[in-house]
């Protein structure tokens, strides 16, 4: 049985802002179908990490590997990337539903217009993330959690094999955050591959059945179970306790 | 009106119309200041094309000049990237620079060519139209006309290809990126557009009118729609109704032109400003005190059900002491009172005491639940 390429394999992943340097070093793998928080303090280089896989920034050293394939333009075509929200400009004249459409913009090249099964596929993806009573919205009227639901919804329609994810929780209430998980979850059974930043310890366990503990370092990766140890988080967080003073629940999903 | 006051107004239109269409992405960019920058800057540009190509109004000269637009942008990046510069100073660093050296070259230089220093700041709608295009001894109008028309075919003709790419690398530049559109090519397309457009239309308006052409429909389109397409849409409309109002101003009072649009470019701003269905100030007064007469209602009602349980008589409900309780005028008191009351969300238990109604008590508790 041929064995099959991880989603995505970082080598060596050293990120610098002048000497200053956000990554250290960093060796991850990322299997094919698993859901992987990343998880470490602020300024952990977390979102660094996202975006020199995506190649936003320059890495000073390290090489990333989308499907056993050096991550170029075209590999990076592959990947959904859900943003932090607060990354683009939302009083720009535009409703919701052409923000989701945007995903589709690369389908068969810039040339194409966007045709019915394009339409379909957008009001799809509305109605998984629970907006679709809100598609003609002009997009700055809407709520942090929407706009994140938004953000959501784009990378549903980009139909990728990976999905890269910046806090896609961040400012979502509880029961929004819920069903988010449950979109997640839709993508894994489809053999997808997501990795997302995600802040709260205590629901980290519950959301993902992977984690990388990273702080400018890689601590530990792996399945949540092993990985996601009181030792590893003391040494990821530090000696300054944070949510996880009852030991976390250690039952991955 | 004459022919000659008909090409006047056709020439400022389409100055107009052609501005409008990088103005238009770069308010969206939050760009103005770089509209402000490209108009003076690209004056230097004319005088160093000018002496390389001596034909005024060349397609490569207008394109030599247009080069420094590119220029000052990437002049105003470098300074911001040193981290040592904002951007809006970086902006105020470089093009006073470079359009001083621009005004020297020509005191200097060309005593005696079309270019000198008053048009630099105005232009001059009236004089650019003797200009006349000639092919084979016949004439075609005024050349300004012809090259402004022609630069607004070849802006609206790429922003309409490229409307994708705009659209998302403004809005997103990093989808851009990874959908493989180069939000830096964008951008310097959109520059060198905006340096084409005020080189070509430098001699006709000058560099304050540029600015005016590009910046203000724009951001009166944007008081009046959030839709991309009605947006682009207004704003070649307003830019074109204001070049009309402006002439037949400038013609009733015999004055300059290009100062009469200017003038009623603003003003359409300002009456938008106030006056606009959903964004304007006068909407939003109305609604803001809307707002303040329906959240006190629900005051009132939430203030007496939190006190129902005192019994129906106490200084709680009374109608005299909602303005020591809630801190309301008296005249505020007594019409959020009746409003309630025609409402049917509060009864009076009798002239001094109020109490809420079924409904009012259900609106009380489902305000309450959240």
């Amino acid at each position: 049985m041929q064995t099959m390429p991880p989603a995505l394999e970082v080598n060596d992943l050293t990120v610098a802002y002048r000497d200053k340097p956000v990554l250290w070093d960093v060796d991850l793998q990322v299997p094919t179908g698993v859901l992987m928080a990343v998880v470490g303090p602020n300024g952990a280089g977390k979102t660094t990490l996202i975006k020199a896989v995506m190649g936003l920034m320059q890495p000073a050293a390290g090489s990333v590997q989308v499907f056993g394939e050096p991550a170029g333009r075209q590999q990076v075509r592959r990947i959904g990337y859900v943003p932090q929200r607060t990354s683009v400009d939302w009083d720009f004249p535009t409703s919701v539903r052409d923000v989701v459409a945007m995903g589709r913009y690369n389908r068969g090249g810039l040339w194409r217009r966007a045709d019915r099964r394009d339409a379909e596929r957008v009001a799809r993806a509305l109605a998984t993330v629970d907006m679709e009573d809100l598609a003609d919205r002009q997009i700055s009227e809407l709520s942090g959690g929407q706009q994140q639901r938004v953000f959501l919804a784009r990378a549903l329609v980009q139909d990728s094999d990976l999905y890269l994810m910046d806090e896609p929780f961040q400012g979502v209430d509880a029961v929004t955050e819920q069903s988010m998980v449950a979109v997640l979850r839709r993508l894994q059974e489809q053999g997808r591959t997501v990795l997302a930043v995600h802040h709260d310890l205590r629901t980290a366990p519950a959301y993902f059945d992977w984690v990388a503990l990273l702080n400018v370092r890689l601590i530990a990766s792996g399945p949540m179970a092993t990985a996601f140890s009181e030792c590893n988080l003391r040494e990821t967080f530090g000696g300054s306790a944070p949510e996880w003073t009852t030991p976390p629940a250690t039952t991955a999903a | 009106m004459s022919s000659l006051e008909f090409e006047i107004l056709a020439t400022a239109m389409t100055v107009s119309a052609a501005c409008a269409v990088p103005g238009a992405y770069l308010v969206l960019r939050q760009m103005s200041m770089v509209a402000d920058a490209i108009s003076h800057t690209v004056l230097l540009g004319i005088v160093l094309a000018f002496l390389v190509v001596p034909l005024y109004g060349h397609p490569l000269m207008v394109f030599g000049a247009s080069m420094m637009g590119v220029v000052t942008v990437l002049g105003i990046d470098l300074l911001k990237r040193t981290g040592l510069v904002r951007e809006d100073a970086a902006i105020g660093i470089t093009f006073p620079a470079l359009f001083s050296l621009g005004v020297l070259l020509i005191s200097l230089l060309t005593r005696d060519a079309h270019l000198d220093e008053h048009m630099v700041f105005q232009g001059d709608l009236v004089y650019s139209v003797f200009q006349r295009l000639e092919l084979a001894g016949r004439g075609y109008g005024p050349m300004t006309l012809w090259k402004m028309a022609g630069i607004f075919l070849l802006n609206g003709a790429l922003a309409l290809r490229f409307h994708r790419e705009l659209k998302i690398a403004t809005f997103d530049p990093v989808l851009a990126a990874t959908l493989g559109i180069s939000p830096s090519l964008v951008h310097f397309g959109l520059v060198l557009m905006t340096s084409v457009t005020a080189v070509g239309a430098f001699d006709s308006v000058g560099s304050i009118l540029v600015i005016g052409f590009m910046v203000v429909p724009p951001v009166t389109a944007r008081l009046l729609t959030d839709s991309l397409a009605r947006y682009l849409g207004l704003s070649l409309l307003l830019g074109c109704a204001s070049a009309l109002g402006g002439f037949w101003i400038a013609r009733t009072v015999n004055g300059s032109v290009g100062g009469s649009i200017s003038l009623v470019m603003g003003a359409m701003f300002v009456v938008v400003l106030l006056a606009s269905p959903r964004r304007g100030l006068v909407a939003d007064w109305h609604r803001r005190r809307r707002q303040r007469v329906e959240f006190a209602v629900r005051m009132l009602v939430i203030h007496l059900f939190q006190h129902r349980a005192l019994g129906q008589r106490t200084e709680e409900n009374h109608a005299g002491h909602l303005e020591a309780h809630l801190g309301w005028s008296a005249e505020f008191s007594r019409r959020i009172t009746e409003l309630a009351e025609a409402r049917g969300l509060i009864r009076r238990v009798d002239t001094h005491w109020l109490g809420l109604t079924s409904v009012g008590e259900r609106q009380a508790e489902q305000a309450l639940a959240g």
